[in-house]
C-alpha cells in the first residue's frame, strides 16, 4: 500500500504548532517513516503552483494550523481543501480563531491605524499604510489584502476533524497521528483528544469545596495549591475546557484559560464558562451578585480568549 | 525588468517573502523584504487584564514565546510598580537561560548551520538537519535533539508547559522548584555547558579550518558597517534578562545606554507602503533609507550585535569563547553577518554556565516566589534580550489593570532594515550578467538573511527538508522563465 500523503500547512498562528509537532521527539522518525509529506513550508519546497497542479483529493490527510486573517490564507485554505481527501483544524487558531480572533473586537482600519499611525514609537508623518498593490520605482509589490474579521478554518472549508489546544500538547498530537499512520481515523466530526470530559477531570485539586463572594485577580491572592481555583474565586475555565491536556495550568497555579475548547455538546465555550462562574457564588441576592461579576474586567479576554470567532458572538460591532 | 521570487519565507511570526529585480542587463537594480502579514496585537490587547498579557502575547511567536512571556512579565512589574522576591527573578532568568540554549541551538544545526556543515552548494535534499546527522554523525546529531528536549523540559517544570509557559505574574512567579527538580534542571545545565563547548569546536573545525568559509565571512558581500544594540549588566557584560541597552556605533564606541522607560527617547519605526512590518531605527540619528554607515539610523540586534555592544561575557568559559571570535575577526566590533553564527554559540555556552550559576544558587527553590502588588498599576515597560535581538513590551493601563495602550517592538524587526540591506548586497556581489542564477547561488543569497534567524528556526529540523524557498525567476511580463529548488 502505498504510504499516506500528508500535507502541512500554516496561516494566521505563532508557529507553536509547528513547535508542538516537533515535540513529539523521536515519534517524528516513525511517522516520517510512515508517510509522505508532499507539502510542508517550513521544511518542504513551497511551491504553491506545485501544488495547484496537483489532482484534486491527491493529498490524504491536510492538517491545517492557523486562522484566517487575510486572502492568501484563505487562498490556500480552499485549494488545499480542493486536493485533500481530509482536512483537520490542528490547532486553537484553525479551530476557534484563538488569539488573532480577538482581532474580531475591532476592525482593519482600528488595527492599521494603531499598528501604523498611532504607537509611540511610530515615525509616520506622511501616514503610509501597506498598500496590497504598489508601484515600486523597479515593479509591483503586492501584499494580501487584510481582513476586518478573522474566520476560524471551519467557517472558510469543510473540516473533517479537529485537534484542539493553544498549541495541541504532544500526547494530543501524537494521539492524531498515530490514528493517521495507523488509518484508525474516528469517525468524521470527532475532536481528537484523550478526554470527552473536562480539564477538571484530570485536575488534582479538590472540588466542591466552597462557594465564592468575590472574584479575584490572578496577582491579588497567593492561592492554595490544594483546592480547586474556581471555588478560590480564579475564573478557572477548566469546568467549560476540554480535557487532555493533563491540567497543566492549574498544576502550574494558574488558572485554565480555556485552549482546548468547548467540552463534547457545548457550541459556545464562553458562555459556557460563564453559567460555571455563576453557579459557585454564594448569593441569592441579584444585587450583591451584581457586584460580585462587576469585577469581571474583560469578559471577552476572560471567557473569549481562544473563541471569539467560532462563538455565537462571533464578532464585535463597530459603529 | 527580471524579477526573482522568494515566496514564502516561513517561521517569521508570520509569512515572508523576497523580490528581487533585475534590470535589462541582468545586474540587481534592488531587493524588496516583504512581510505580507499582520495580526494587530497593538490594537486586540486593548481592554484585555493587564495580567493576562504574558499569555496572550507570547501568541506573537510560538518560536520564542518564552521571551514574549518574559518582557511582558517584566512590564507587569513596571507598571504595578512591584519588585519580585530574588528567587522569582532567579527562576525566570533560569528559564530563560535554557530557552536560549535551545532556541540557539536549534538554529545552530537546523537552519544556519547546514550552510556551513553541508556547503552552501551542497544538494538541497542534504542541505538540512538529516545531512547534517550523516555528516557529524548519529552521535553529536542525538546530542542535538537531546540537548532541545531536555531544555524543554526544564521550561515546562518552571513554567507549567513546554510551550507558552503561564508562570509570569506581576511581582513573581506561580510556582517554586523542588529539590529533586533542582537536580534534574542542574544536570541538563551540565550536559548543555558540555554540549555548547562541543558545538563551538563544530565550528572550529568544520568553519573556522575551512579558508573558504573565513574568506567568505569576511568577505564585503556579507558586511554591513552598522550601529549595534544588546542589553548589558551592570559590568557591560551580555545580559538576556535584565539590565539596560547600550548603542555603540560602527567604530564600536558607546553612544547611549539607557534604562527600559527612556527607550521611545532612542528608538523609532519607519513604515513602508510595501510591508506589514515596521522599520526600526536610531531615533538621534534618523531614518535615512535603506543604508549602513555612521549617518544612518539603521541597527542590528541579535548574537553578534550583542557580543558588540557589550565589553564581554558574564562566564568564564563564554568570556574565552567571546575573546577569540574577536581575536581572530580583527577585534570589535566586527561587521560580518556571518559571524552572528558564531556569537550565537558563545551566547549558546554563557546560557549554559549561567544556567548552571543560578540553578547552585541556595535560593533557587525558595517558596518565596512573589510579592502581592499593592500600587496601582499605570504604565510599563519591559525589555529582554529574545535569543533574536532586544524585545520591548510597553503597556498602558486604566488604574484598574485594563490595557488602554499598548506598543511592541519585537526582536527580529530591529533587524528588519539590516535584512533588506544584506539581501540587496549579497544580490548584487553574486548575480553577474551572463552568470548562471543557480540553486547554489540563490542559496549564497539566503545566507545572508539566515545568520539573522528571522524566526525561521526551530520548526524544520527532524525532517528531510528541502530548500524551503522556492525561487521564481519571472521575466519583465511576469512568465515564469526559471524554477530553482
Amino acid at each position: 500500500m502505498a504510504k499516506p500523503k500528508i500535507a502541512l500547512y500554516w496561516a494566521a498562528s505563532c508557529g507553536g504548532c509547528e513547535i508542538a509537532q516537533l515535540e513529539i521527539g523521536e515519534k517524528i522518525l516513525k511517522l516520517a517513516e510512515a508517510v509522505d509529506i508532499v507539502f510542508w513550508p517550513v521544511a518542504i519546497d513551497v511551491k504553491y503552483k506545485d501544488v495547484e497542479a496537483m489532482p484534486d483529493k491527491s493529498i490524504d490527510v491536510c492538517l491545517f494550523n492557523g486562522a484566517i486573517r487575510n486572502s492568501e490564507q484563505e487562498h490556500m485554505a480552499k485549494m488545499l481543501r480542493e486536493k485533500a481527501k481530509v482536512m483537520i483544524a490542528f490547532g486553537s487558531c484553525a479551530y476557534e480563531g484563538c488569539i488573532p480572533g480577538l482581532g474580531n473586537m475591532f476592525n482593519r482600519q482600528q488595527i492599521f491605524e494603531r499598528a501604523y499611525l498611532e504607537t509611540e514609537s511610530t515615525d509616520n508623518k506622511e501616514k503610509i499604510l501597506p498598500q496590497t498593490s504598489f508601484q515600486a520605482p523597479e515593479g509591483e509589490l503586492t501584499l494580501p489584502e487584510f481582513y476586518d474579521t478573522v474566520k476560524t478554518l471551519r467557517q472558510t472549508v469543510d473540516v473533517e476533524y479537529v485537534v484542539p489546544g493553544c498549541p495541541p500538547e504532544e500526547k494530543t498530537i501524537w494521539l492524531a497521528l498515530e490514528a493517521l499512520i495507523e488509518n484508525k481515523l474516528p469517525p468524521p466530526g470527532t475532536v481528537i483528544t484523550h478526554s470527552i470530559k473536562s480539564v477538571c477531570d484530570e485536575c488534582p485539586r479538590k472540588r466542591d469545596v466552597k462557594k465564592i463572594t468575590k472574584i479575584y485577580r490572578t496577582w491579588e491572592i497567593m492561592s492554595d495549591p490544594e483546592v480547586c481555583l474556581l471555588e478560590q474565586g480564579l475564573p478557572c475555565a477548566g469546568i467549560a475546557t476540554r480535557g487532555g491536556c493533563g491540567a497543566l495550568c492549574p498544576q502550574a497555579n494558574m488558572p485554565c484559560t480555556g485552549c482546548y475548547g468547548p467540552v463534547n455538546g457545548v457550541i459556545d465555550q464562553g458562555a459556557h464558562f460563564m453559567n460555571a462562574l455563576a453557579s459557585v457564588i454564594d448569593s441569592n441576592d441579584p444585587e450583591e451578585i451584581q457586584k460580585i461579576v462587576d469585577d469581571v474586567l474583560d469578559p471577552v479576554g476572560t471567557f473569549y480568549r481562544y473563541s471569539l470567532p467560532d462563538s455565537l458572538l462571533r464578532r464585535a460591532r463597530i459603529k | 525588468m527580471k524579477k526573482i521570487t522568494i515566496d514564502p519565507i516561513t517561521r517569521l511570526e508570520g509569512h515572508g517573502k523576497i523580490e528581487i529585480f533585475l534590470n535589462d542587463k541582468g545586474e540587481v537594480e534592488n531587493s524588496y523584504f516583504q512581510v505580507p502579514e499582520l495580526r494587530g496585537f497593538e490594537k486586540f490587547c486593548e481592554g484585555r487584564l493587564a495580567e493576562d498579557m504574558p499569555q496572550i502575547t507570547q501568541r506573537i511567536c510560538g518560536v520564542c514565546p518564552e521571551a514574549h512571556h518574559t518582557a511582558s512579565t517584566k512590564a507587569l512589574d513596571d507598571l504595578f510598580h512591584v519588585d519580585p522576591p530574588s528567587a522569582a527573578k532567579k527562576l525566570r532568568e533560569l528559564l530563560y537561560s535554557a530557552f536560549t540554549v535551545t532556541d540557539h541551538v536549534t538554529h545552530f544545526y537546523i537552519l544556519g548551520g547546514p550552510d556551513f556543515i553541508m556547503g552552501p552548494d551542497a544538494p538541497v535534499a542534504e542541505r538540512n538537519i538529516l545531512g547534517v546527522i550523516a555528516k557529524v554523525g548519529l552521535e553529536l546529531g542525538g546530542a542535538v535533539i537531546k540537548t532541545r528536549k531536555q531544555n524543554h523540559h526544564v521550561i515546562q517544570m518552571i513554567g507549567g508547559r513546554p510551550v507558552h509557559p503561564v508562570f509570569g505574574q506581576p511581582g513573581g512567579v506561580s510556582k517554586a522548584i523542588s529539590e529533586e527538580e533542582r537536580k534534574e534542571i542542574e544536570q541538563i545545565a551540565r550536559d548543555s555547558i558540555e554540549f555548547a563547548q562541543l558545538s563551538l569546536k563544530v565550528f572550529d573545525d568544520i568553519v573556522l579550518k575551512n579558508k573558504e568559509y573565513v574568506d567568505m565571512i569576511v568577505s564585503d558581500a556579507y558586511t554591513h558597517n552598522t550601529y549595534y544594540m544588546g542589553l548589558v549588566d551592570e559590568n557591560n557584560k551580555v545580559n538576556f534578562y535584565d539590565g539596560k541597552v547600550r548603542v555603540v556605533d560602527p567604530e564600536g564606541k558607546e553612544v547611549a545606554k539607557f534604562a527600559p522607560r527612556e527607550y521611545l527617547d532612542y528608538i523609532a519605526e519607519h513604515v513602508e507602503p510595501w510591508s506589514y512590518i515596521k522599520f526600526p531605527f536610531l531615533k538621534n540619528i534618523g531614518w535615512k533609507g535603506f543604508v549602513d554607515g555612521k549617518d544612518s539610523g539603521v541597527f542590528r540586534v541579535a548574537p553578534l550585535a550583542r557580543l558588540n555592544a557589550a565589553d564581554g561575557m558574564a562566564t568564564p568559559l563564554a568570556q574565552e569563547a567571546y575573546e577569540k571570535l574577536f581575536d581572530t575577526l580583527g577585534g570589535k566590533p566586527v561587521h560580518h553577518t556571518l559571524a552572528m553564527h558564531w556569537a550565537r554559540l558563545v551566547e549558546t555556552l554563557y546560557s549554559a554556565e549561567r544556567m548552571l550559576e543560578l540553578v547552585q544558587d541556595p535560593e533557587i527553590t525558595s517558596p518565596n516566589i512573589r510579592t502581592i502588588p499593592t500600587a496601582t498599576p499605570d504604565e510599563g515597560v519591559g525589555i529582554v534580550e529574545a535569543p533574536r535581538g532586544t524585545l520591548i513590551h510597553h503597556y498602558f493601563t486604566d488604574e484598574r489593570g485594563v490595557i488602554k495602550k499598548v506598543n511592541l517592538i519585537v526582536a527580529t524587526l530591529n533587524n528588519a532594515a539590516a535584512v533588506n540591506m544584506s539581501i540587496k548586497k549579497a544580490a548584487m556581489a553574486l548575480i553577474k550578467p551572463g552568470k548562471e542564477i543557480t540553486e547554489g547561488l540563490l542559496n549564497r543569497i539566503e545566507m545572508a538573511w539566515r545568520p539573522y534567524d528571522l524566526c525561521l528556526a526551530c520548526a524544520s529540523h527532524a525532517f528531510p527538508g528541502s530548500n524551503p524557498l522556492p525561487i521564481h525567476i519571472y521575466n519583465s511580463k511576469g512568465e515564469l522563465i526559471k524554477k530553482l529548488t
